[in-house]
């Protein structure tokens, strides 16, 4: 599918008996750019995943995806257009093997015969999980949970992506497979993360969300060299890394390949 | 086939579509649940018959006997009905027993051990999402199909989170190895209530972000035919036929 762009107006929710988690939330993702999205914990990140596809109804403010806003009737067509691939892969395999959990998706959207089974099996080779077809979901490792929660993202050809911390508890291969992954996907992607080098390698833009709001919408790089507005929103680099280092660190990646880094 | 389930093939189960497997076994089971108990020949017959067609769908009998002890409860009753059963007694080892609570003990004993057995066989020859399917087919509600996927996940995962529980228990000194010392376990069950609850809703949301409307989807599972039909009748009309013995053999004792 094309990919699609994102806009968000003024959202707000807060949950039963609680403050508010988005509190007139804005914010625009264009057609296959890729975005990360920091901010601390409770910031309301998982929170705007939810609203988008619909999941949880927000109190006020719109959802547009491809110009589609978000309602009742357009419900099924937005999660048509938007892949969720949530933070715990557990949250996300339900079926008995990993080819019916990602063939779950597509049938829902009326995917028959062998066009679902080519579905299903281009899904799992994207993400190389092809021999994990007839595996049990819960016995896989968390790497490839993650691997085939995506897949049965894929499968459903969405035009927005939304994933949250997808990169949390994977070693350090297992990492660097889903950046080289995710930055062959053409999708429009939202990536919720506390890898803040992850968002730096792989994002054109950061928007640090806090108390429901975005506060800040920059590339990457600015944004994590500006220590002060991270130590604010309780987010920090994993190293003391300065602006040069990181510009240096950046080139090689995105030249020589991560194996140079060291 | 694409979607089709190891465990889903064996001599006479491959390709029966899982609808057809559902009526058979309820019809066979409803024909046992009607016979009288002191009609033994059918019995004899039913039994034949449940043996012959566990070992010609080779499911496990380790598989069998776990799941008969679901029957304790119930065969306590079966033991207890002779002993406190009111009418005609007759000595049974020098004990004065009750006839018609050794008539209705063995139908309790004869019937549940039978159903059991046959609740066994379709569990071990279909997966649970195809059992699923099939009884989305045989229209039960979606929500009641709703309710019972999520509860076979939901049992799955209280099971894990259990097992965690424990594992952080005994991390931290805690080593029970008597019934007496499963309190704190026992304690943390509500703890692991919410938790699974909330794991719950994230899989239903999870379920929703991808198009879940109710009922699951048909993964090219095919349609019961004819064939299928035929198939599923054998057990019930064979069950039909031993209920026609059992009334002949005591209509003419």
């Amino acid at each position: 599918m094309t990919p699609d762009s994102l806009r968000v107006e003024g959202l707000h929710y807060a949950y039963p008996n609680g403050p508010a988690v988005l509190d007139g939330l804005n914010l625009v993702v264009e057609a296959g750019e890729r975005v990360a999205l920091l901010g601390p914990n409770g910031s309301g990140k998982t929170t705007l995943l939810h609203q988008v596809t619909g999941i949880l109804e927000a109190e006020a403010g719109t959802v547009d995806v491809g110009g589609l806003r978000l309602d009742d009737a357009t419900c099924g067509e937005i999660r048509a257009r938007v892949g969720v691939v949530f933070q715990d892969a557990d949250d996300q395999l339900f079926m008995p093997t990993v080819r019916h959990d990602v063939a779950f998706g597509p049938a829902n959207l009326g995917l028959t015969g062998t066009a679902l089974e080519e579905t299903v099996l281009a899904a799992l080779a994207a993400v190389n999980a092809t021999a994990l077809a007839d595996r049990s979901p819960h016995h896989l490792s968390v790497g490839e949970k993650r691997r085939v929660a995506l897949a049965t993202v894929l499968a459903m050809d969405p035009s927005v992506l939304l994933l949250d911390e997808p990169s949390a508890g994977l070693d350090p291969k297992g990492r660097r497979e889903l950046i080289e992954l995710l930055s062959s996907i053409d999708q429009t992607q939202m990536i919720v993360t506390h890898d803040l080098l992850l968002a730096l390698e792989l994002c054109g833009r950061a928007l640090l969300l806090s108390g429901g709001r975005v506060v800040a919408d920059r590339p990457p790089l600015d944004l994590l060299t500006d220590v002060e507005l991270l130590a604010q929103h309780r987010l920090e680099l994993p190293l003391p890394l300065d602006r040069p280092t990181l510009v240096t660190l950046l080139e090689r990646v995105q030249q020589k390949g991560p194996r140079s880094m060291g | 086939m694409f979607f089709a389930d190891r465990a889903d093939h064996g001599p006479l189960q491959d390709g029966l579509a899982p609808e057809a497997r559902i009526i058979a076994a309820i019809g066979f089971v409803g024909v046992v649940a009607f016979t009288p108990p002191r009609w033994a020949a059918a019995f004899a017959v039913y039994t034949l018959v449940v043996v012959g067609a566990v070992g010609a769908l080779g499911v496990s009998p380790t598989a069998i006997l776990r799941r008969l002890t679901v029957l304790g409860p119930f065969l306590v009753l079966a033991l207890l009905l002779p002993v406190i059963g009111t009418g005609d007694r007759m000595s049974v080892l020098g004990v004065a027993l009750s006839v018609d609570g050794l008539w209705s003990g063995w139908g309790i004993a004869a019937k549940g051990t039978i159903g059991t057995v046959i609740s066994a066989a379709l569990a071990g020859t279909t997966p649970t999402a195809r059992i699923l399917l099939g009884l989305q087919r045989l229209r039960v509600p979606a929500l009641m199909i709703t309710i019972a996927a999520l509860m076979i996940r939901y049992v799955g995962l209280i099971g894990d989170d259990m097992a965690r529980m424990r594992t952080a228990m005994i991390m931290r000194g805690h080593d029970p190895r008597w019934i007496w010392q499963l309190r704190p376990l026992a304690r943390s069950a509500g703890a692991s209530f919410v938790r699974s609850f909330e794991r719950g809703e994230r899989v239903h949301a999870a379920m929703l972000a991808r198009g879940f409307t109710g009922s699951m989807p048909e993964l090219g599972d095919r349609r019961a035919g004819w064939r299928d039909w035929f198939l599923a009748s054998i057990g019930p009309m064979l069950a039909a036929a031993g209920l026609a013995i059992g009334w002949y053999v005591e209509a003419w004792s």
